[in-house]
């Protein structure tokens, strides 16, 4: 054996991940640790049996690796424009109007980049050895409408590079880039951006440093900016079922723009989006970006409470009278004004209306103006509207509450199984596995090499057809149909049963309604109020449970908009109640 | 396969004796169950949806399985080998032990699997992480003899036998062993089916030289690899039992004998009946004396009281000269009766009736009530009671008969079941009832008079 020889081999063993190798009398790597014997003796084999070929081999095998570390020159930034590129793109898919890409999200970017002092400034923060930046010096580089033109200029440098390494000894034409490899190699910290490191150290005040979560605050504020049809809520959902790039979106980079190193930090994503985390997002590069008001929400807007509170009683199956309600209580509460629901980073506390959640708060606060949900009423309303409904079956059915939590009950059930299998069965790992040096490559790629094979063979094992199907994607998760048993549909039906007649207007047969918060959390813990599931009704807990379903969103915080909603609708009981140690109280309309 | 898993976890060292512990009672043990709950315990972080992913995908698994839906634990299979990429080195490294153990579950079972399927799928087990290259050998092994290729099986454990990794391969000499020792089982069934051949030979002929020479070759090489793992603790009932087999085959009686004393009394070897059972044959076919028979029997006597040769330690005990050996015989009587499988054993009851009479006769009315004073709680109730009487005349009368005389001798004419059988009033037993009667008239412990 030679330990001499066998130090230019620097890749991690398989089997212990050490790097301690030993040359055996064939010529073969072995690990001195653990003896696994290495693939790359195989090659040796492969080259002849002489002992001399060993090290042409050897050195053939490192040049090839280089080759393959190597691509364009690529900054972070322009990583993160690809990912948006792409998202951008697979909005439009969705029916978004091209503006949103070409120009709403193409500006934000700009704004960032500027801000950032990464481009379109004096002095862009790219270090002073690299000053000649490609930001700068290629004016088609931001320019969305060009990115066909970026790329070929891109695969044109490209060429050039592939010429250079295919010369055997590798003149080196580009000083730096070759530089930064040896350096790279013995520094192992490294990265396939030319920036990558840097960036990943860079700390400065002020500025909003891009991540991949924060592309879909970029993708939402210019939907926002668009008041395209799509909420929070569906954006993320979207991202879930795969519609919109987001984990391992580097996949679909260029081939030439190689990630590895310090890259895997900055791009790889072990993450689905959450809601409250994604929101703080928003406002965060909204008010980075400095942006001026958003345009005006009014009532033709689907981000107006009153149209999204109609789409999400449809989506439960609840009944449309029910619309007339809600409306009521956007009024009554003042949710529905431009003023209240359009964006304006620049005012003094900004902050954006979480159209969806609240949207769905004010359908619970409606159903509790007509169930009161305390286990008992709802009950008793439903057994008088089944009695009816028994009697008049030519009428217009009134609506039974019992039978819409049954059918919903099974229909979420069966939904919520589904959701947590297929989130079970997601496959995070992207097929370009990401390193974090060049002596762990052999390693990660032997290992994605086995998952693929590992996966091949129990793919023969599972039925041909895959039992998650790809959904095509809709704003509406459920699907109701009338005459279906299992999923009847309760939006024709009446609430008679529950209303009664006073004068010229309806009032709601109830009279007593429960807060959800009774005393607001005052302190600087930035929530208002918390959610103990066992405080409250079960009825409660069901609506809490399948509309944070519906949103994927925390429990807690749904409760929380409930709370607000009530707070806005009952403010003068508020400052009473303050004595009261009982909330119930007597509501009209 | 649960069967392999099991016996791969008691050669292991003092650690894994901790977590057998823990799940000794509930029947079933999932070893990397606590492990992985353990993981999860300790992540301080925020955990990643990676790994609610895998923990999630892990519980589909088993829900699966234990419900032998093959084909979901496939399904589910397919996303939880990702694990193996995982960012956190530790489940990473944890991860090649649980998906072996899953996959060859669901690959043992799966309808759509097969031989071939199976011995791909340890081949690349295998070769993921070091640690567990032998385990699944033997387990890859033991799965070719469930199907019958002993060959290659056989095949498989050379092949296991001679892997070496350096430092880590000394901490796994007991599966090595473990190894040399099934394939030393396998040349032992050889063996034995060459015995059977040759049985069949008349030893003139031609073919029997070449035969037993050649089942000399074979137990020469088995004896070298079951050697070496029966010297180490453990329950190693099959290899024990043959080695002994072939060593009295070729007269080795001595070396028998230390074997299967060795297997029986060494203290570092955990505390197995069947050690002292073999020791007890073997040495019942050796027509050792009877004082050293009754001290095996003894220590079985301490670990199964209600072991069927309890019966014949008994016996022993009575022929033997010693009183406190007479003592003792009726206590293990007393004591195979304690166990609600021996109930209905009509020799016990037989003996001990028998033997009750002779105890008392021989006027030793203490031991009697020795015994009796701790049961007489609750013998009345599990014996005895009316229920039992009837049941016991309707299914077996002659054990009615053995247990009337004893419930006679211990509680006194009054006792139910007593009453019950001397009311019957039967054309055979009529004269044996009568019998009972007047024994216990002379023998009960219950004085009628106080």
């Amino acid at each position: 054996m030679d330990l001499e020889e066998a130090k230019e081999f620097k890749e991690r063993c398989t089997q212990c991940a050490a790097v301690s190798w030993g040359l055996t009398d064939e010529g073969k790597y072995y690990c001195t640790s653990c003896h696994n014997v290495t693939e790359r003796s195989k090659e040796v084999i492969n080259t002849g049996a002489i002992p001399n070929t060993k090290i042409q081999a050897i050195s053939r095998g490192l040049k090839r690796k280089r080759k393959l570390e190597k691509g364009w020159d690529w900054y972070v930034c322009e990583g993160f424009q690809q990912i948006l590129y792409q998202q951008a793109e697979a909005l439009k898919t969705l029916g978004v109007g091209p503006e949103l890409k070409n120009e709403v999200l193409h500006n934000f970017w700009k704004r960032y980049l500027q801000k950032s002092k990464q481009a379109y400034c004096k002095n862009p923060v790219y270090t002073s050895g690299r000053k000649a930046t490609v930001l700068e010096d290629n004016p088609s580089h931001s320019d969305w409408d060009s990115e066909p033109d970026l790329l070929s200029d891109f695969s044109c440098r490209s060429f050039v590079e592939s010429g250079t390494d295919s010369q055997p000894d590798g003149c080196p034409q580009k000083p730096f880039p070759i530089s930064k490899a040896s350096q790279s190699e013995t520094a192992s910290i490294c990265s396939g951006s030319l920036d990558g490191v840097e960036y990943s150290l860079r700390k400065e005040k002020g500025i909003v440093k891009m991540t991949v979560p924060r592309t879909l605050a970029f993708c939402y504020l210019s939907l926002l900016w668009q008041r395209e049809t799509i909420t929070l809520s569906d954006l993320l959902r979207f991202v879930e079922e795969g519609h919109i790039p987001y984990i391992n979106a580097f996949q679909h980079f260029p081939e030439e723009m190689k990630l590895y190193g310090r890259d895997k930090g900055i791009f790889a994503i072990e993450s689905w989006p959450a809601y409250e985390d994604i929101y703080k997002k928003i406002i965060e590069i909204a008010k980075f970006l400095d942006l001026p008001r958003f345009p005006d929400i009014t009532e033709d807007c689907y981000l107006h409470p009153n149209i999204l509170c109609m789409k999400y009683l449809m989506e439960v199956n609840l009944p449309d009278e029910m619309n007339d309600l809600t409306c009521q209580v956007v009024k009554m509460t003042g949710i529905g004004e431009v003023d209240f629901l359009t964006f304006d980073p620049i005012a003094k506390m900004a902050k954006t209306v979480k159209y969806d959640v609240q949207a769905v708060a004010v359908i619970v606060v409606v159903l509790k103006l007509l169930f009161l949900l305390d286990d008992n009423l709802e009950w008793t309303l439903s057994n008088i509207a089944e009695k009816y409904n028994e009697k008049n079956k030519e009428d217009k059915p009134w609506f039974d509450f019992r039978k819409w939590y049954q059918v919903m009950k099974r229909s979420v059930d069966e939904k919520k199984q589904k959701w947590e299998e297929a989130r079970a069965k997601y496959l995070w790992k992207s097929e370009k596995p990401l390193y974090h040096s060049s002596i762990d490559r052999a390693v990660v790629y032997k290992r994605r090499e086995m998952v693929v094979s590992l996966q091949k063979q129990f793919s023969t094992l599972v039925d041909s057809a895959p039992t998650v199907e790809k959904k095509s994607p809709s704003s509406f998760q459920f699907n109701w149909t009338e005459g279906d048993s299992a999923r009847t549909c309760f939006h024709g039906h009446g609430l008679q049963g529950i209303l009664k007649k006073k004068g010229q207007s309806m009032t709601t047969k109830n009279s007593l309604y429960w807060l959800s918060t009774q005393k607001f959390c005052r302190s600087y813990c930035k929530h208002v109020t918390t959610y103990e599931e066992s405080n409250f009704s079960l009825s409660y807990q069901f609506i809490i449970n399948l509309f944070s379903f519906l949103l994927r969103i925390k429990t807690s915080s749904l409760h929380e908009e409930v709370s607000l909603i009530e707070k806005r609708l009952f403010k003068t009981k508020y400052s009473k109640t303050k004595k009261k140690s009982r909330s119930r109280k007597g509501r009209k309309y | 396969m649960s069967d392999f898993s099991e016996e791969l976890i008691r050669p292991k060292t003092e650690d894994d004796q901790e977590e057998s512990c823990l799940f000794s009672g509930t029947g079933m043990s999932f070893p990397w169950l606590q492990k992985h709950i353990g993981t999860v315990a300790t992540g301080g972080k925020k955990e990643k949806d990676f790994a609610q992913t895998t923990n999630a995908c892990l519980s589909f698994i088993q829900e699966a399985l234990l419900k032998h839906q093959w084909q979901q634990a496939a399904e589910f299979m397919h996303s939880y080998f990702q694990i193996l990429e995982d960012s956190d080195s530790h489940k990473r490294q944890a991860a090649p032990e649980i998906i072996w153990k899953l996959g060859s579950e669901i690959l043992f079972y799966h309808p759509k699997s097969n031989v071939e399927t199976f011995n791909t799928f340890a081949d690349r087990m295998k070769n993921i992480g070091v640690l567990n290259y032998l385990k699944i050998s033997l387990q890859h092994a033991l799965y070719l003899l469930h199907h019958g290729m002993l060959e290659d099986a056989n095949r498989n454990l050379s092949h296991a036998e001679t892997w070496r990794y350096g430092e880590k391969s000394s901490s796994q000499e007991v599966l090595i062993n473990l190894i040399q020792a099934y394939k030393g089982l396998l040349q032992y069934y050889t063996w034995s089916k060459k015995k059977m051949e040759l049985s069949t030979l008349d030893e003139d002929d031609y073919a029997y030289n070449t035969a037993s020479q050649n089942m000399l070759n074979h137990s020469w090489k088995t004896s070298v690899n079951l050697c070496a793992l029966i010297q180490t603790p453990g329950v190693w009932d099959p290899f024990v039992k043959s080695y002994v087999e072939m060593l009295e085959f070729y007269g080795d009686q001595d070396g028998a004998r230390e074997v299967l004393t060795n297997y029986a009394y060494d203290e570092k070897f955990p505390s197995n009946p069947n050690a002292h059972i073999y020791l007890y044959n073997f040495l019942k076919r050796e027509k050792a004396p009877r004082e050293k028979l009754i001290s095996v029997l003894k220590i079985l006597y301490q670990i199964v009281p209600s072991h069927k040769l309890m019966l014949e330690f008994h016996r022993l005990l009575r022929k033997s000269e010693k009183e406190d050996h007479h003592k003792l015989g009726l206590e293990v009587l007393f004591g195979v009766l304690d166990f609600a499988g021996c109930t209905k054993n009509i020799t016990a009851w037989k003996y001990l009736a028998k033997y009750l009479r002779q105890t008392l006769m021989g006027n030793h009315l203490a031991w009697v009530q020795e015994e009796w004073n701790s049961r007489k709680n609750w013998w009345p109730g599990f014996h005895f009671s009316s229920f039992w009487a009837k049941g016991d005349w309707k299914e077996d009368k002659a054990l009615a008969c053995e247990k009337a005389l004893v419930a006679g001798i211990l509680l006194g004419k009054g006792c139910r079941y007593f009453r019950f059988i001397s009311k019957q009033d039967d054309e055979v037993l009529r004269k044996k009832i009568k019998q009972i009667k007047k024994s216990v008239k002379k023998h009960s412990i219950v004085n009628p008079g106080l």
